[in-house]
């Protein structure tokens, strides 16, 4: 009987696991491979050894300015991401009405195909006309040549990130709803003033979805590509080459491909991604409390 | 007695201040919420408003909201030079397989984590979950070898075929709403003597509704806005989706100053996810807090 239970949810199973050795083992292993070969898809591989890494950290100046640009992006649109979506979140959970409607609106933008945004917010970031600089027009703050000013350019991409606010908003809405009221009722008898309350209450309690929201935001942000692809291609000078449009660059931009230095930068961006996972999950046992002791 | 009236009045005093700080912290509020709903709505609004205007409106600053003409031609014009019937039947070819690959494969798969115990089973799955962090890049250029040395460049398979063999976050959907089903359904139905296929087809799948129209959604969207696939695998014009067609649509040597074209464009490829996220709003909310629950 157990025999034939596991027969037949290896069989359920299966598409998954033909899937998950073509899709993700194959070329998570391949990709490791190829970084010592010079391959440009035509020829087969040839081994060239570590020449590609000795290359990356030696004589390859775009390799540091794109991980910078890309650190500037990481950091900054996590943060945004996670302050800004937070504190929409709280401000939902406190009765308010058409709670429905706000959540709603704020949600939209993240549905937008990202084609079609990045279209939009090219002319919302324009330098001459655009509605950002109408917007800071109110403020006295003259005009900023968004993509014509490496100083602006990356920061632009980290306004336009708050487009995909709403997705960690309404995660952090869930949670938050899910914190028993006669918490805030205990703490309230207590003494405690608002301010206590979130920070002693709300936050501690949070904290679960806070590390999985940092940590979904923190991979995601790593890769970011397509917006800076069809809205920059990396201008003004290399200002917003990321670091995925810098590896796309080498795989499908320049010719002949270097498919074999391009995973070597891949196992790079792949290294430093689980590094900060590593941490992450490493040092989320002191700053993440889970109810009931799990 | 003096003092009574004193502490009274000062209650009263209290009272009064305290509910001024609430009806202003309720102003504030609304006005924020307010605020951010135009900082959200805004590039989506002129979106749409710009695709109706003429061209030397658009560049006007100080900007300007409303048509002065109303020019519904932007739309007419757009599509002769954006292939659109072109771009839209590619795109809901693969859209359509897509979603049937997702669909099948994600709920077969899912049964089999959630209601069999096999050897190493909760190991597959910490690596199914584990598969969801492994970045693009470095699957990007293998897979792409792969379909080059098989003849799938240009063609719709590198679209299509990887939703027949599971989506990891698609299955974990899946599975955990199958968890959620009590075991004495499949025991009551096993008793009358249904295969474990009819199990799966005939009590599972109808009850799994709900999780099969949220995979539904996250997989037409997906498929729909997916860029970066079909930029590297369809080269052939012919082949190219919504997504690439409006791409290139923007970036055709000379097209690049016809602002309420191209807007009127997105607006076209815009309006079927917004007509679907309307009318599933609960599904797509649904879907971003189980990504929120992952682990």
């Amino acid at each position: 009987m157990r025999r034939r239970e596991a027969k037949i949810g290896l069989l359920f199973i299966s598409p998954w696991i033909v899937g998950v050795l073509l899709f993700a083992l194959f070329p998570f292993i391949a990709s490791f491979l190829l970084s010592f070969t010079k391959y440009n898809i035509v020829a087969p591989p040839e081994w060239v050894g570590a020449d590609h890494y000795v290359k990356i950290f030696t004589d390859d100046p775009l390799f540091l300015k794109s991980l910078r640009n890309t650190g500037v992006y990481v950091g900054g649109s996590v943060a945004i991401r996670i302050v800004l979506g937070f504190a929409l979140a709280l401000l939902l959970n406190t009765k308010v009405r058409f709670l429905g409607l706000w959540r709603t609106i704020f949600y939209v933008p993240s549905v937008v195909p990202i084609v079609a945004l990045s279209i939009v917010w090219l002319y919302v970031l324009n330098a001459r006309a655009g509605l950002l600089n109408w917007f800071l027009g109110f403020f006295g703050i003259p005009r900023i040549r968004w993509f014509a000013d490496p100083d602006f350019a990356m920061i632009a991409f980290l306004i336009m990130s708050t487009t995909w606010v709403g997705v960690t908003m309404v995660i952090f809405l869930a949670g938050l709803q899910g914190i028993p009221e006669e918490y805030y009722d205990a703490a309230k008898i207590d003494g405690a003033n608002m301010l206590q309350r979130l920070w002693r209450v709300t936050i501690p309690l949070m904290t679960p979805t806070i590390y999985l929201n940092v940590l979904i935001n923190i991979i995601g942000a790593f890769q970011v590509f397509t917006q800076v692809f069809i809205m920059t291609g990396g201008a003004p000078r290399d200002a917003t080459r990321t670091y995925v449009l810098h590896l796309f660059d080498y795989a499908f931009q320049y010719l002949p491909p270097q498919m074999g230095y391009s995973s070597a930068l891949a196992w790079i961006l792949f290294m430093i991604i689980f590094a900060f996972t590593a941490v992450i999950v490493a040092t989320s046992q002191r700053w993440v409390f889970y109810q009931g002791g799990e | 007695m003096g003092t009574a009236a004193m502490a009274q009045s000062g209650v009263l005093q209290n009272d009064f201040v305290s509910n001024l700080l609430r009806v202003l912290g309720r102003i504030l509020l609304y006005f924020v919420l307010i605020f951010m709903s135009l900082w959200f709505l805004a590039p989506l609004f002129w979106m749409f408003m710009s695709s109706f205007m003429p061209l030397e409106q658009v560049g006007i600053f100080p900007v300007e909201w409303i048509p002065r003409v109303w020019q519904p031609q932007n739309y007419t014009d757009a599509l002769q030079f954006w292939e659109f019937g072109t771009t839209f039947r590619n795109t809901m070819l693969i859209t359509v397989l897509s979603l049937i690959g997702d669909i099948g494969s994600c709920t077969i798969v899912a049964y089999g984590f959630a209601r069999f115990r096999f050897p190493f089973r909760d190991t597959l799955f910490l690596i199914l979950l584990a598969t969801l962090m492994l970045p693009f890049a470095v699957r990007l250029i293998p897979v792409y070898a792969a379909y080059e040395a098989i003849g799938w460049i240009d063609t719709f398979y590198p679209l299509i075929v990887p939703a027949f063999f599971g989506n990891a976050f698609y299955i974990f959907i899946c599975r955990q709403f199958f968890l959620g089903i009590p075991q004495d359904l499949l025991d009551a139905a096993k008793i009358d003597g249904a295969s474990e296929i009819r199990i799966f087809t005939q009590v599972m799948i109808p009850l799994a509704k709900p999780a099969i129209v949220v995979i539904a959604i996250l997989s037409f969207q997906n498929s729909w806005n997916d860029f970066l696939g079909p930029l590297i695998y369809l080269k052939d014009p012919e082949l190219h989706t919504l997504a690439i067609g409006l791409y290139k649509f923007t970036s055709l040597p000379g097209q690049g100053g016809i602002y309420n074209q191209q807007m009127a464009a997105s607006v076209l490829m815009v309006m079927p996810v917004l007509i679907v996220f309307f009318l599933f709003q609960k599904q797509f909310i649904q879907g971003a807090n189980l990504s929120g629950m992952k682990g």
